[in-house]
């Protein structure tokens, strides 16, 4: 009761709250308006970009954008399919190797804890490089234009495992560990069948880190990947310039080559396929954010 | 009786062990591929490395003649070397300063505001930048940019200016780079410094408002130093990261770096990666990406011992 009232005598005064919510506002505003800006060059005819410039409302509206996206639909699924694909089994990958290793890493008796520690720890502060790195992948692994360069790069930081491992430590109690043992069962059996079951805030953690870092990854695929086929949205909006001549390679509705690419709103269409990659990710994280907060502040406490 | 199944268990590798070795073996072969082999690519810095006929990567490597610490001196000594120094550095303690000073600000002025479910809403609008890839946030940049049909050039224009070619005016660009770099981090930073003024303990304001205090004798008594250790911790992990940079905001967000703005916006990660994508010897590439990697190693031990010093529970050694 008295802490209530304290906490009413302790509110900043009414103008200024006034005041600091104008400035969140147009901070807000900041942050969203671009997105709107390119969704407005999206609908935007091509004509009147043409005459006019971008504008935030355009003059004269058009679907031409999203209906050539949508005659291009075989490419742009794809490469949808490509980002779904890939994103999911990251996340499952990703998922998998940290967790296990934060799991062994947590377990106070286990016999090789000291060396794994160090095989955790090192890479955080010292790695080979960039170029290291991408001569291991394409030319001894041989990842290159395979889907495994977009995956296996990026699958674990011990960063991550660091955090896994606090949390285990801190969240799973010995107790249940040991008792699953006395009744026999495996370590493998005590990970999948207890362990992972009461993980579900870790698991949606990693699982999120993983997914908008696989959801939004360029660089691998425009360092590995050259193959059409191979390519998701991100990097088809990445290489747009060769990419509106590939898409326009197959003409539609009985036009010649050059009439179909001069008929192409190239303009718009790059906003569209930005759109397409945006409008997921503003959809999904506001839900999650709160997995994503607990995961930084997870990650500032030393385990 | 548990010590003695202790002394045991030190010198045996029980069932249990093994087990727990099996789980994680995936993990284990992951770090020995992707981030422990990487580490030996450091000899092709050594090598003026030369594709022997009909062998693969690795044969040619291995014959390929020891040049000694050549293609470090020809690095050392390039012109582009002391740009990109002055760049990485500088562009990073401006990013780290001013991202700090943001974040800690807004944070506190989140945590005063009456409504909680405005603050959430701020906050959630504020985080949304954080999560677009530096690919989409290059098309938002260029929508505005462009010079014939951009939106700050008809806003230039309607205000009765002249049109400005953004991109082939690098006085602009060390602004409009700390800009997107804020943009985007803000709510990120935010959100840990929000974190940490949660935590404080209720009754120290409590106890302040008896005795009178104001609310900026609160932030400035109660709240900085409380959130003292989490930012010093903040600040000193970013500097141990100042040879790192943000690859995609130097290249993607200027238009993958026209040569009009080259000296002006080139760091280590854009010079390395433009050497990988163009036919340069890898010798000397490897030389910059590795020079670049001990820096960075160098300065993380460096910051850590600082940070062990602050507060011990909080050094990652």
């Amino acid at each position: 009761m008295k802490s209530k009232k304290t906490k009413q005598i302790n509110q900043i005064k009414k103008s200024t709250d006034v005041c600091f919510n104008i400035i969140f506002l147009l901070l807000s505003l900041i942050c969203i308006l671009p997105v709107v800006f390119v969704f407005s060059i999206s609908i935007s005819s091509e004509n009147s970009i043409q005459k006019y410039g971008y504008q935030i409302i355009p003059t004269e509206m058009s679907s031409a954008a999203y209906q050539f996206l949508w005659n291009e639909k075989g490419t742009i699924l794809h490469a949808l399919f490509i980002s779904v694909l890939v994103t999911a089994l990251g996340i499952v990958i990703s998922v998998l190797l940290t967790t296990t290793m934060g799991y062994v890493l947590s377990r106070p008796n286990y016999a090789l804890k000291e060396v794994y520690t160090w095989l955790v720890f090192i890479p955080m502060i010292f790695n080979g490089g960039m170029l290291a790195g991408y001569v291991v992948n394409a030319n001894i692994l041989h990842l290159r234009d395979t889907i495994w360069a977009l995956i296996l790069p990026l699958a674990v930081s011990s960063f991550n495992v660091v955090i896994c491992k606090t949390f285990f430590k801190t969240t799973i109690p010995d107790s249940i560990v040991e008792s699953a043992k006395m009744d026999g069962a495996s370590q493998l059996r005590i990970f999948f069948q207890i362990i992972l079951p009461i993980s579900k805030p870790i698991l949606a953690t990693i699982g999120l880190f993983a997914a908008f870092g696989y959801w939004n990854d360029w660089f691998q695929a425009s360092l590995y990947i050259s193959d059409k086929n191979l390519q998701s949205l991100q990097s088809l909006l990445n290489n747009i310039q060769s990419n509106i001549e590939y898409l326009a390679n197959n003409p539609y509705g009985g036009l010649s080559m050059q009439q179909y690419k001069a008929s192409m709103p190239t303009e718009s269409v790059r906003m569209a396929i930005a759109i397409v990659i945006i409008v997921p990710i503003a959809c999904v994280y506001p839900f999650f954010q709160k997995y994503f907060i607990s995961g930084l502040t997870i990650g500032s406490v030393k385990g | 009786m548990k010590n003695q199944k202790k002394t045991k268990r030190r010198f045996k590798f029980t069932r249990d062990d093994l087990d727990l070795t099996l789980i994680s073996l995936p993990t284990v072969i992951w770090f020995l591929l992707f981030a422990y082999l990487p580490m030996f690519g450091i000899i092709i810095a050594f090598k003026n490395y030369k594709l022997s006929g009909g062998h693969g990567f690795l044969y040619s490597l291995l014959h390929s003649e020891w040049v000694g610490w050549s293609n470090f001196t020809y690095f050392f000594k390039s012109n582009a070397f002391a740009m990109l120094l002055r760049n990485t550095i500088v562009y990073n303690i401006i990013f780290i300063i001013l991202g700090a000073a943001v974040a800690v600000g807004f944070a506190l002025m989140l945590s005063n505001l009456r409504s909680k479910l405005l603050s959430k809403t701020y906050q959630t609008m504020m985080f949304f930048p954080y999560f677009m890839s530096w690919v989409v946030v290059s098309y938002i940049v260029y929508a505005i940019l462009t010079p014939d049909k951009g939106y700050l050039n008809a806003l230039i224009t309607h205000l009765g200016g002249e049109k400005v070619m953004w991109y082939q005016s690098p006085q602009y660009w060390p602004f409009f780079l700390t800009f997107m770099k804020i943009w985007k981090g803000m709510g990120y930073g935010m959100v840990i410094y929000l974190a940490a003024i949660t935590g404080i303990d209720p009754s120290l304001y409590e106890a302040a408002v008896m005795d009178g205090a104001t609310k900026w004798q609160q932030a400035k008594y109660i709240t900085m130093p409380s959130i003292k250790t989490v930012l010093v911790m903040m600040l000193i992990l970013d500097t141990g990261k100042i040879f790192y940079s943000d690859f995609g905001l130097f290249y993607q967000v200027t238009g993958g770096i026209p040569q009009s703005l080259y000296t002006t916006v080139s760091t280590f990660d854009t010079y390395i990666y433009k050497a990988i994508q163009s036919s340069a010897p890898i010798g000397k590439t490897a030389a910059a990406s590795f020079f670049q990697s001990v820096c960075c190693c160098v300065t993380i031990l460096i910051a850590n011992f600082v940070v062990s010093k602050i507060d011990e529970d909080s050094a990652i050694i």
